[in-house]
């Protein structure tokens, strides 16, 4: 018993050790646990704070409203709509999705297909995420489902701005489009704004809306909000308004634009239309054209594949983009080198025979026959083309292009448009360069009519003649401001020639279009305040062998369309006060007189009225259709809508 | 000293036994369930539905259970723990065989009007067994090897029934308690020590065997603990959890954010917010003071309950109470290691907190022995 008790009095020592152990193990780990909330919550604390703040926190973008664009007189080129469209939550639609979907479309017409996407895409997407059911709908369809609210559960009606160019067509080649931004476009920007990730967000594609990108699109906006797990807004925390775009003001009038667009028709013809004094471009218009409100909503391949198969590069801005050899519109060039470096007298006279030999080669006057003797006006006046390959043979290309390049050839003149080029005055080194030849005569020969390796848009050669009009150093100029504040202007100084060799050249150039033998006589203005000074000129596109030119040379309408000669003019007006240079070229619409000179005839006139002009200024022979095409244009061509200044 | 040599007349009877319950320990207990009623209802969103309305009447009915078996005098339990242990092992092998497959894991049996999780009773059977089986066993045998494998095998039986399942966190709670009733019972250290160097080997044998034919344990537990030793190499797959869980215990601060206002639980970053990782939500809304204080709670009854281990006089009801407290601390050391990243994520409940009946029930059952064994003690 002893013994046993013995035994027991161990066991209940050892136990009571044990336990006392155990317990104090057991304290051990949960003083351990205490430490470890310690440091997690109080010396990491901080960082955790902003870990759950961020998981928390999201922050939205909101897009700012793009700056719009007006012309110089305030009318609407670019601006904002509102854009109606009618989303759809699942979640919030209750059971029956199909039925809230088929009451919808009871109210508004929405192609079965639409539905039937809109569907699948609810059912796919998660419960809270709004899917587009119709976009681009009518407001009174908005109004419709607004009121029948109670009825379409999970539906709400949406206000969004959508790019609108309510002058279509007419700008296009001005101003561009927007479309939504492609992986391609962020491709090309180092850090691009977050705004460009926003779904649906749009940017400038071509054009002004692309080169004023910046200007334009505005500063995002932020909204605050706090978010769960899933993502989903529990409310807005807090937010920042973003900055809008600055407003554009272009210095092009849009109703002479629309004008010039009409003028051109389907031809595939570029116009330019400066302001001699400021270099403001009153015009710049390319045919033909296309809608850009097209490519805002989403073009259809097969438009799109109608404009690119289009013959006549509807797509291509030919203002700027198109170089042409501007043939006898260079003559100027040629001869006012001449003048300034003294090789030729006004009065002087070189012998056409028509046609002269270089080096064992025929260069042709585009008269077989010859024009005999001519002096500077004679030439300029009838356009022979022997005088100038004989004046450039005494000048040389280096002065030749020089020339160019003072008056607006071969410069890239810095406006906010897509893929302005520079064209060519070329030189010897040029030719070196671009195709390892040397320089030969022959080549001098042909620049001097403008022809061979000479290149210049209708922008340069409107800028030619604005010089040539005012000896100064003309800078043509498309954006009159933005966000209010102008734009500096493009009267540049002097060029420093002989006002005698200018007013000699443009004396010659008053005969080319008011002389009855000049080149332009059938396109002369009446009117004696407005009388215009011009030059013809037809550049070729291929080459006319000898064998060809014993044959009879081939007549331009019996060529396919693309082999045919440009059609170009240049001129200024009035005479005695430029105010106006004009450039027009039809691509392969034949001789500058017939197809260019009556274009550029007619938009000078209606820049000069500001509106239709009296037929009296007209030849009485053009009156009949000069009548019917401005009945034609008030009847097509609602005039542009009262100067709107205000945001949309 | 054994029961039989109790003098009956100076343990307590009938309905005089509620005044010697352990009052105290019974105050902690209903502390601890209103804290988690608090955070159900806080991770609710401010509801008592779906989870603290619930979770109330399983208190209510817990507590009822847990006066009921305090009422009957701890030499009935003991007379039962053999049966109490069979039965357990029973429903062990039925699951194995009838159980419904519910989250990857066979736990559970249904019963029509209640989910049984034969698991959940074991962790109490099994110490009580282990505990009967050392009040019977003569004092010189406790360290001799045929009456040290007995034991062991009694423990390893439902172990591996529970790993099976699998559910490695029970299995794990009820090896720790078994084995720590046994360490009480006074089998010599060497046992001990040789049985932590078997597991340092074993472990390295599970982390060898993996990819292998013969791997150890499961491809998702082995994840987890992955996802345990660094929580950031999957931060949106398995250790998204614990990082956000960690985000939720660590932006507390001191003060926490307030009730009802921790972002992560109510934005639900934070996962199983009311079951495995409710001391998150506790801890962020109440901060450090409000997590520091629940810890202090649990340790205030680990404390109690040693002393009232330390006042019985026979082998049962003290190797009893401080094997049910051994499973209590385990419980809540493990969930609160788990969810403060020192531990994988193996899907232990904190106790009286976290919603959920059965472990609930099954801790308040294993108080009333505690209760059982500290009325009828001899005084």
């Amino acid at each position: 018993m002893r013994r046993k008790e013995q035994e027991a009095t161990d066991l209940s020592r050892r136990f009571s050790r044990r336990a006392l152990f155990l317990g104090g193990a057991q304290m051990a780990l949960i003083a351990g646990l205490g430490l470890r909330m310690r440091w997690m919550q109080i010396e990491q604390a901080d960082e955790f704070r902003l870990l759950a703040e961020e998981n928390r926190i999201n922050i939205r973008l909101l897009p700012p409203a793009r700056g719009q664009v007006f012309d110089r007189n305030g009318a609407p080129v670019a601006v904002n709509e509102p854009s109606y469209r009618i989303t759809m939550v699942r979640e919030e639609a209750g059971k029956d999705v199909e039925l809230v979907l088929r009451r919808l479309s009871a109210i508004v017409e929405i192609p079965e297909e639409d539905l039937a996407d809109a569907l699948k895409e609810m059912k796919s997407r998660r419960g809270d995420t709004p899917v587009t059911v119709a976009d681009r709908v009518s407001w009174d369809a908005l109004s419709r489902v607004a009121v029948n609210a109670p009825a379409l559960p999970g539906v709400t009606p949406e206000v969004g701005l959508s790019r609108n160019y309510p002058l279509g067509a007419d700008f296009v080649h001005v101003v561009g489009y927007v479309g939504p931004v492609s992986d391609y476009d962020l491709d090309k920007i180092e850090d691009p704004d977050r705004l460009l990730l926003l779904p649906r967000f749009q940017i400038g594609k071509v054009g002004l809306e692309a080169k004023l990108e910046d200007d334009l699109r505005g500063k995002a906006g932020t909204l605050r909000v706090e978010v769960n797990a899933a993502g989903r807004v529990m409310r807005e925390l807090g937010r920042v308004e973003g900055q809008p775009g600055t407003d554009v003001q272009l210095t092009v009038d849009a109703g002479l634009q629309g004008y010039c667009e009409a003028r051109l028709g389907q031809e595939s013809a570029a116009a330019v239309v400066i302001d001699t004094d400021t270099g403001d471009i009153m015009a710049i218009a390319s045919a033909p054209s296309f809608d850009p409100n097209l490519f805002v909503r989403g073009i259809s391949v097969a438009d799109y594949k109608a404009l690119t198969d289009n013959e006549y590069r509807p797509l291509s801005s030919k203002t700027v983009q198109g170089l042409y050899p501007p043939g006898s519109t260079f003559k100027m060039v040629t001869a006012l080198a001449a003048l300034e470096e003294g090789i030729i007298g006004a009065d002087e006279t070189v012998y056409c025979p028509g046609h002269i030999e270089v080096s064992n080669r025929k260069f042709h006057c585009w008269k077989g026959s010859g024009h005999g003797n001519v002096n500077l006006e004679t030439s300029l006046r009838e356009s022979c083309d022997v005088y100038y390959y004989d004046l450039a043979l005494k000048l040389g290309i280096e002065k030749l292009s020089a020339m160019a390049e003072r008056l607006g050839i071969g410069v890239r003149f810095d406006l906010p448009m897509s893929a302005v080029a520079r064209g060519r005055a070329p030189t010897r080194e040029w030719k070196k360069g671009a195709f390892g030849k040397d320089w030969v005569i022959g080549d001098t020969v042909n620049a001097s009519i403008g022809q061979g390796f000479v290149a210049a848009s209708p922008l340069q050669l409107a800028v030619m003649t604005a010089r040539l009009a005012t000896g100064r150093a003309v800078m043509p100029r498309l954006v009159k401001s933005i966000d209010g504040v102008e734009q500096p202007s493009g009267r540049g100084p002097e060029l420093g020639f002989n006002e005698n060799n200018l007013r000699m050249i443009r004396r010659a150039m008053y005969a080319v279009s008011n002389h009855t033998r000049g080149t332009a006589y059938g396109s002369r203005i009446l009117d004696d305040a407005f009388r215009m000074a011009g030059k013809t000129g037809t550049s070729q596109v291929r080459n006319i062998t000898e064998e060809e030119r014993r044959r009879g040379v081939t007549r331009n309408e019996d060529l396919p369309w693309n082999r045919r000669d440009h059609a170009l003019f240049v001129n200024f007006a009035p005479y005695d006060a430029p105010k106006y240079a004009v450039c027009v070229v039809v691509e392969h619409g034949g001789g500058g007189s017939a197809a260019a000179a009556p274009i550029a005839r007619d938009i000078t006139l209606q820049a000069l009225f500001g509106g239709d002009p009296p037929l009296t200024a007209y030849p009485e022979k053009d009156r009949g259709r000069i009548k019917a095409l401005q009945e034609r244009l008030k009847r097509e061509r609602p005039q542009p809508s009262e100067p709107d200044r205000g945001r949309a | 000293m054994s029961y039989l040599e109790y003098t009956v007349k100076s343990v307590p009877s009938g309905p005089r036994k509620i005044l010697f319950l352990n009052w105290p320990l019974i105050i902690l207990l209903c502390a601890v369930a209103s804290v988690g009623l608090m955070m159900l209802y806080s991770v609710a969103g401010g509801d008592f539905s779906p989870w603290a309305a619930a979770q109330m009447k399983r208190f209510g009915l817990g507590i009822t259970a847990m006066v009921i078996v305090a009422m009957v005098p701890i030499w009935f339990w003991r007379n039962v723990s053999a049966v109490g242990y069979g039965v357990s092992l029973i429903l062990l092998i039925l699951v194995e065989l009838i159980g419904s497959i519910k989250m990857g894991a066979q736990r559970w049996i249904d019963l029509g009007f209640m989910q049984l999780q034969p698991s959940e009773l074991a962790k109490i059977t099994v110490v009580m067994f282990i505990a009967a089986y050392y009040d019977w066993l003569p004092a010189r045998k406790t360290s001799h090897p045929l009456w040290v494998a007995i034991p062991v095998a009694l423990i390893l039986l439902p172990t591996f029934l529970v790993l099976k399942q699998p559910d490695l966190g029970t299995s794990i709670l009820i090896l720790t308690a078994g084995g720590a009733v046994m360490f009480l019972a006074g089998v010599h250290w060497a046992y001990f020590a040789a049985v932590i160097a078997a597991a340092v080997g074993l472990v390295t044998a599970v982390f060898k065997s993996r990819g292998t034919a013969w791997q150890l344990i499961q491809d998702y537990q082995f994840r987890r603990i992955d996802t345990f030793l660094d929580p950031t190499s999957d931060p949106l797959g398995a250790g998204y959890h614990i990082t956000q869980a960690k985000i939720a215990m660590g932006s507390g601060g001191w003060g926490g954010k307030g009730f009802m206002q921790g972002t992560q639980s109510r934005l639900n970053f934070l996962p199983e917010k009311h079951t495995d990782f409710i001391f998150n939500t506790l801890a962020e809304e109440f901060g450090f003071i409000g997590a520091f204080s629940l810890l202090s709670l649990y340790a205030l009854i680990i404390v109690f309950c040693i002393i009232a281990a330390l006042n019985m006089k026979d082998r049962f009801s003290s190797l009893l109470t401080l094997g049910i407290a051994m499973t209590f601390f385990l419980f809540f050391a493990v969930n609160m290691a788990m969810v403060m990243g020192m531990a994988p994520v193996v899907g232990v409940p904190l106790p009286l907190v976290s919603y959920g009946g059965s472990a609930m029930l099954v801790l308040l059952i294993g108080f009333g022995l505690i209760q059982s064994a500290h009325i009828h003690k001899p005084r």
